[in-house]
């Protein structure tokens, strides 16, 4: 946006750089800039097409590997493919079959409920502890703070599959950290604790993996908004003799709402989708009970071979995900007009 | 932890080092508590990351025991089981050739259509931005089994160049968005500056505006790099052929060929977790570097 209010001074010389911008890759753009006066081309040729020309990969890329899987999972969720049908490669139109099979199925509604405890727990702890972690990181020294802001690091740049993999091994049964923690702290039956045995306290253990991989990001992110906050504004808080508490809800909130409103919606989005976590600790188990939507709908697709109804269940997915992104506009919007 | 802040100052006041602390501040409670929580927060974040390392260079004997061996002479048994794998190099170049891949020719399509955006007034130009916006949501964990259809409709199963144009896709609207900012926060009258004094066009972008691109350039393909090296679902999927399939796959199907074998998986898990680490730290400061020049400039 900001593009527009500069390029509306400046008009004329606006269209210069495009031309050479076309090419950046390409050694010899002199042709094209020879052919047009050096100003004020706006109406000559190239700039009638060049935009277009250089969008047109990425246009056809999105519209290739991402609008066309969309519009297929559409179809697929559609058709009634199972295993034979997989095999001969025919697929019958099923109308809203799997829609109604997946909305009458008490299973499918439990895995719904889950995801949504799952997502809102985890926004809501890693909101809360990440943002409490940002407020400390911006009141420490600066060696303190350069610890802890190391710490924050190393756990955010942890590939999601190896933190899987250590998770495991923290809370192996027989030889894990935590039994002994656990026993060290001095409770009784952590001998040999399985904390897989059931859907819940895996997730739970997902939970601490997912909160844990994503406090970084949004505590590093409230203190580079903390410091943008002008010294003179808690000053002069302080002068009024606010309190700790008021200073956050006078000065800190108002002036980091985009901060808030942008990571929490992130945030709802990464955890809602978060698959490799979940999938890749117990494979959505045991039992199937710490499955949420995309688990749910590899399992179904993959190992039930019930392709239509798998892609039904990622389309309510996915529209699950664009009414929280309406959600999310609307309040930006809303925001706007304020300003 | 609160006994511990209430009496650390006390007896900190009456010893010896009372010139050094009178001529600061006094120490408060407060500031004992804060660091203590920050050491203490600090500790719960690396230790995983620490845990992986040792465990990885644990001898086998003292691995599994009942209580912890934090104390031990290191060694790289683990790391020679966990690349003595079969397909070992198979999956590194794999991965490496994938996201490589993906990297470049998003860079390659971003710089082209993020100029047009930043730099050209076109017909669509805002349906287009509102699209790479959308589609930096996309919800591609979900889209799973569409793409295995697709893939095996078109007899795509385990085709290397089809995952790293899906990976491409995942990264492209990331840093088309990222490198429109950094273009439009180079002033247009450089570009012109450089005109004046004697350069065409193209020269004026490769001498003035590209070097200015860098620190963008860098920071969208190493986060690039990172979301293609880390992909697992769709390999998961579309790849079955253990020919045809990266790291992540192998970290995670290395317990069910190795058992119980938490060293060497710890290793593998280093192995693949250490190029993402030293990108990181080194990512953080150049981009963060490259901001704050930005900034200044603005």
């Amino acid at each position: 946006m900001t593009v527009h209010s500069q390029g509306a001074v400046t008009s004329a010389p606006q269209d210069a750089p495009p031309k050479s911008a076309g090419r950046p890759q390409t050694p010899a753009p002199a042709t094209g800039a020879s052919h047009t006066p050096p100003r004020g081309g706006r109406k000559s040729l190239p700039s009638g097409w060049l935009p277009y020309l250089l969008v047109a990969p990425a246009v056809l890329a999105l519209a290739t590997l991402l609008l066309y899987p969309l519009i297929k999972n559409v179809i697929l969720s559609l058709q009634d493919i199972n295993k034979v049908e997989f095999i001969q490669r025919k697929y019958p139109f099923a109308g809203l079959d799997n829609y109604t099979e997946l909305l009458g199925d008490s299973a499918f509604w439990t895995v719904v409920v889950r995801s949504f405890a799952f997502t809102l727990a985890n926004v809501a702890l890693i909101m809360v502890l990440g943002s409490l972690i940002g407020i400390l990181l911006n009141k420490l020294g600066t060696k303190m703070r350069l610890v802890l802001s190391m710490a924050l690091v190393m756990a955010w740049a942890m590939p999601i599959v190896a933190s899987v993999q250590v998770f495991r091994w923290l809370f192996d049964e027989q030889f894990g950290v935590m039994n002994w923690v656990m026993r060290t702290a001095g409770f009784s039956g952590y001998e040999q604790h399985n904390w897989m045995e059931t859907g819940l306290s895996t997730m739970v253990i997902v939970t601490i993996l997912v909160v844990w991989g994503s406090i970084p990001f949004v505590a590093l992110n409230m203190y580079a908004g903390l410091t943008t906050v002008g010294a003179e504004l808690y000053e002069a808080a302080r002068m009024d003799g606010a309190n700790g508490w008021q200073t956050f809800w006078k000065i800190v909130f108002p002036n980091l709402k985009p901060f808030f409103l942008i990571t929490t919606f992130l945030e709802v989005i990464w955890v809602f989708k978060a698959f490799t976590q979940v999938y890749a600790m117990n494979k959505g188990g045991p039992d199937r009970a710490s499955e949420i939507l995309p688990v749910f709908a590899y399992v179904e697709g993959q190992s039930q071979a019930h392709y239509g109804l798998a892609a039904a269940i990622s389309v309510l997915t996915i529209v699950i995900l664009v009414i929280v992104m309406s959600f999310y506009f609307r309040l930006i919007l809303k925001q706007e007009e304020e300003q | 932890m609160s006994t511990s802040t209430t009496t650390a100052p006390k007896p900190a006041a009456p010893e010896g080092p009372a010139q050094q602390l009178r001529t600061r501040r006094p120490v408060r409670p407060g500031a004992v508590a804060k660091n203590l929580g920050a050491l203490l927060l600090a500790l719960v974040f690396v230790f995983p990351v620490y845990w992986m390392f040792s465990s990885a260079l644990k001898p086998a004997d003292q691995m599994l025991t009942k209580d912890p061996v934090f104390v031990f002479t290191p060694t790289l048994d683990n790391f020679g089981k966990a690349t003595g794998v079969e397909n070992f190099w198979t999956y590194v170049t794999n991965s490496v050739l994938v996201t490589v891949g993906a990297v470049v020719l998003a860079l390659l399509v971003a710089l082209a259509a993020s100029f047009a955006i930043a730099r050209m007034r076109f017909k669509g130009r805002k349906g287009l931005v509102l699209t790479v916006m959308m589609a930096q949501m996309a919800p591609w964990e979900v889209m799973v089994i569409a793409m295995y259809m697709i893939a095996r409709d078109g007899e795509l199963l385990n085709s290397l160049p089809l995952l790293t144009a899906i990976y491409f896709v995942m990264i492209l609207p990331f840093t088309i968005w990222t490198l429109r900012g950094f273009i439009a926060a180079v002033p247009v009258t450089l570009e012109e500056a450089a005109q004046i004094d004697g350069c065409t066009r193209g020269q004026a972008f490769r001498k003035v505006i590209f070097p200015l691109l860098a620190p963008g350039l860098m920071s969208t393909s190493l986060f690039g790099f990172i979301t293609a090296w880390n992909e697992f679902a769709m390999v998961l999927i579309l790849n079955k052929d253990k020919t045809a399939q990266t790291l992540p796959l192998w970290l995670t199907e290395f317990m069910s060929a190795f058992g119980n074998d938490w060293g060497a998986t710890m290793a593998a898990s280093s192995l693949f977790a250490v190029p993402v680490l030293l990108i990181f730290i080194f990512l953080q400061r150049k981009a963060v570097g490259g901001m704050t020049a930005g900034a200044v400039k603005g």
